[in-house]
């Protein structure tokens, strides 16, 4: 099958599962946990975003909840301001992407070495959330929005009809734009990685001297990737902000370390496995929640640790090379599978 | 002049407190290539260490400056066995375990103590500059920020274990070739940076409550720290510690302490964007 064949295969077996989960889950799931599915699509998103940004050009950004806790804070405050939340996601799109392409132009055009990258891009997020938790108090505020420390912003506004103020979404209405959102972006980077920016990007993580020598521009490259990665986490911010609210939380270690559990455990270069990896972990860690006097980071740290040890691969790729072991030889040459290709 | 001294009094007690808690990452590595992402919770359950060994009735002294150090020591010991033998030469690996690491002892040790704030009240008093107050404890942290400093110098500069160690870091075939076992070097160097981890928690336990979330507050600084300043341990972490810890002090004193953190953030990014290999990739090469 060629390369676009796939891909379109892949985007149908997706468009199929979100109108399931659209056209069922609205009516089957009680209005917590609906609410619930609304947070883990938006977490999804977030996956995505690191799975492309790390999986498709190779960068190993250990902030990305940077961009995801921007793109609330925008929405918040750019809602509040204008009294209408339709109006706030173009411009939470926008603090996202440009926060994301600064960043980037300052680590590739720096020529900053990937170990390097990630502790920047971490230190980035550690100071966001430091600069987030120390805005209390009423000389901080965006126009008519307080940043409100610690607590954030509770009366983040709802999701709106475009043009008219008042007619914000119900529940049901929000999970269907957050799958439609999820989807959209996963058909995206798919599309991304036909074309030719997307073949360059795969080409300059696979091997960036070789890549380089050929002629194509590394930085150019890895600053695009970087940037829509970014773009899709501040999309993931509008929407967790609009089923929970904002937060300083949204920058922390925690968050940002789990964004990257997600990644490695579903596998680096796949896509649909992080965003698998994210629901199933997120499940695990609500029930480990329940448990008393268990504390979450403990399972998230040991889950990291063992991924780290056992499966590096992650447990898609990892499945993958099982089933293509198992499976009958086919005749064909060229069966043995591409393990670095971004597959699904 | 008073506030002259006073304020070249609190630069030089940011900068020691860079170096105090830079210090244990910069040996790991700079020697080794390892960054430790649980440097932060090393300094934690130093600085445990450190409350737990007073409580039980130790000297305060005795506990901080021996109880901690080698506690962590210890546990390092574990951890490299364990763990960080498994992955070396595969740096980004060796980060996201450490980073596992690090998130599994912040969720055990908030299941073992709990989520409270304990600490130790902080010795020494306070001595008088002209018509300015400034507590004893500065200024002992100044003095341990040499203390410490000189004491890797001639460590690795004039002990046996310095020579040996600095050869394998360069050329680990060529000095197993000559008897030394690599395995072992590295052994020791993780557990040396990791006993300064304990050290640097118990030191500045005194200043800080200790919660098990306190590592987050020193690792984003101590990265920055030891990036900015590149490989070479010494003088790296030296240079970058002055160089940040002056900008984050001054812009405290300023405006507030996380304006000053900001601040320093954005001076270590633009240098990084002009040095991308650090201080000492550039000036200072040839130094430890």
């Amino acid at each position: 099958m060629t390369a676009a064949g796939r891909a379109a295969l892949h985007i149908g077996a997706a468009a199929a599962l979100a109108a399931a989960a659209v056209t069922v889950l609205p009516g089957a799931l009680e209005l917590f946990a609906l609410i619930n599915a609304t947070v883990w699509a938006a977490m999804a998103l977030l996956a995505l975003s690191l799975a492309f940004a790390w999986g498709a050009g190779g960068i190993l950004c250990f902030g990305q909840t940077a961009f995801f806790g921007l793109g609330g804070y925008a929405y918040a405050v750019a809602g509040i301001n204008f009294g209408d939340g339709a109006l706030a996601v173009p411009v939470a799109l926008a603090v996202a992407t440009l926060a994301a392409a600064a960043l980037g132009w300052l680590m590739f055009y720096g020529r900053v070495g990937d170990v390097y990258m990630g502790v920047i891009t971490l230190t980035v997020t550690l100071i966001l959330f430091k600069f987030a938790n120390s805005t209390a108090g009423e000389q901080w505020r965006i126009g008519a929005a307080p940043l409100g420390g610690f607590n954030g912003i509770p009366q983040t506004p709802p999701l709106n009809w475009p043009g008219e103020p008042d007619n914000a979404l119900t529940p049901e209405q929000v999970f269907v734009f957050a799958v439609l959102c999820l989807f959209g972006c996963y058909a995206a980077v798919k599309l991304v990685l036909l074309t030719r920016f997307g073949r360059v990007a795969v080409a300059i993580k696979e091997n960036e001297l070789r890549a380089e020598l050929l002629g194509y521009d590394v930085r150019a490259h890895r600053l695009g990737v970087f940037t829509i990665g970014g773009a899709m986490a501040g999309l993931a911010g509008v929407l967790f902000a609009n089923c929970v609210f904002v937060s300083p939380t949204m920058f922390s270690l925690a968050y940002a370390g789990q964004v990257v559990i997600w990644v490695l455990v579903g596998g680096v270069g796949t896509f649909a496995g992080p965003m698998a990896a994210c629901v199933a972990l997120q499940a695990l860690t609500a029930w480990a929640g329940t448990v008393p006097g268990f504390d979450p980071n403990l399972l998230l740290g040991g889950v990291l640790l063992l991924a780290v040890v056992a499966v590096p691969r992650g447990l898609l790729p990892t499945a993958q090379s099982l089933l293509v072991r198992l499976r009958p030889r086919p005749r064909r040459r060229g069966a043995e599978e591409r393990p670095m290709a971004p597959a699904e | 002049m008073d506030l002259a001294l006073a304020v070249g009094l609190q630069v030089l007690t940011g900068v020691a407190m860079l170096v105090i808690v830079s210090l244990g990452l910069a040996v790991v590595f700079g020697m080794m290539r390892v960054i430790n992402l649980a440097h932060g919770e090393f300094m934690m359950l130093g600085a445990f260490a450190a409350v737990l060994a007073s409580g039980a009735g130790l000297s305060l002294w005795v506990a901080m400056l021996v109880v901690a150090p080698v506690a962590v020591g210890l546990f390092g010991l574990v951890v490299e066995r364990l763990l960080i033998r498994r992955l070396y030469g595969r740096m980004v690996d060796t980060m996201l375990a450490t980073w596992g690491l690090s998130l599994a002892l912040v969720g055990g040790m908030t299941m073992l103590v709990g989520n409270s704030v304990s600490g130790v009240s902080a010795p020494l008093g306070s001595v008088a500059i002209g018509g300015f107050r400034t507590s004893g404890y500065d200024l002992f942290l100044i003095g341990a920020a040499v203390a410490l400093s000189l004491g890797v110098w001639a460590a690795l500069r004039f002990t046996r274990w310095g020579l040996v160690a600095r050869g394998t870091m360069q050329d680990a075939e060529t000095a197993s070739a000559l008897g030394v076992a690599p395995d072992r070097v590295y052994a020791a160097t993780f557990v040396a940076g990791a006993a300064l981890s304990g050290l640097a928690g118990a030191l500045l336990a005194p200043l800080s409550g200790v919660v098990p979330t306190m590592g987050a507050a020193y690792i984003a600084r101590a990265f920055i720290t030891v990036i900015t300043g590149g490989a070479a341990i010494l003088a790296g972490t030296l240079s970058a510690s002055g160089l940040l810890g002056t900008v984050s002090t001054l812009g405290t004193f300023l405006s507030t302490p996380v304006l000053g953190e900001v601040a320093m953030l954005a001076v270590a990014i633009v240098l990084l964007r002009l040095l991308p290999r650090g201080i000492t990739g550039r000036v200072f090469r040839r130094a430890l």
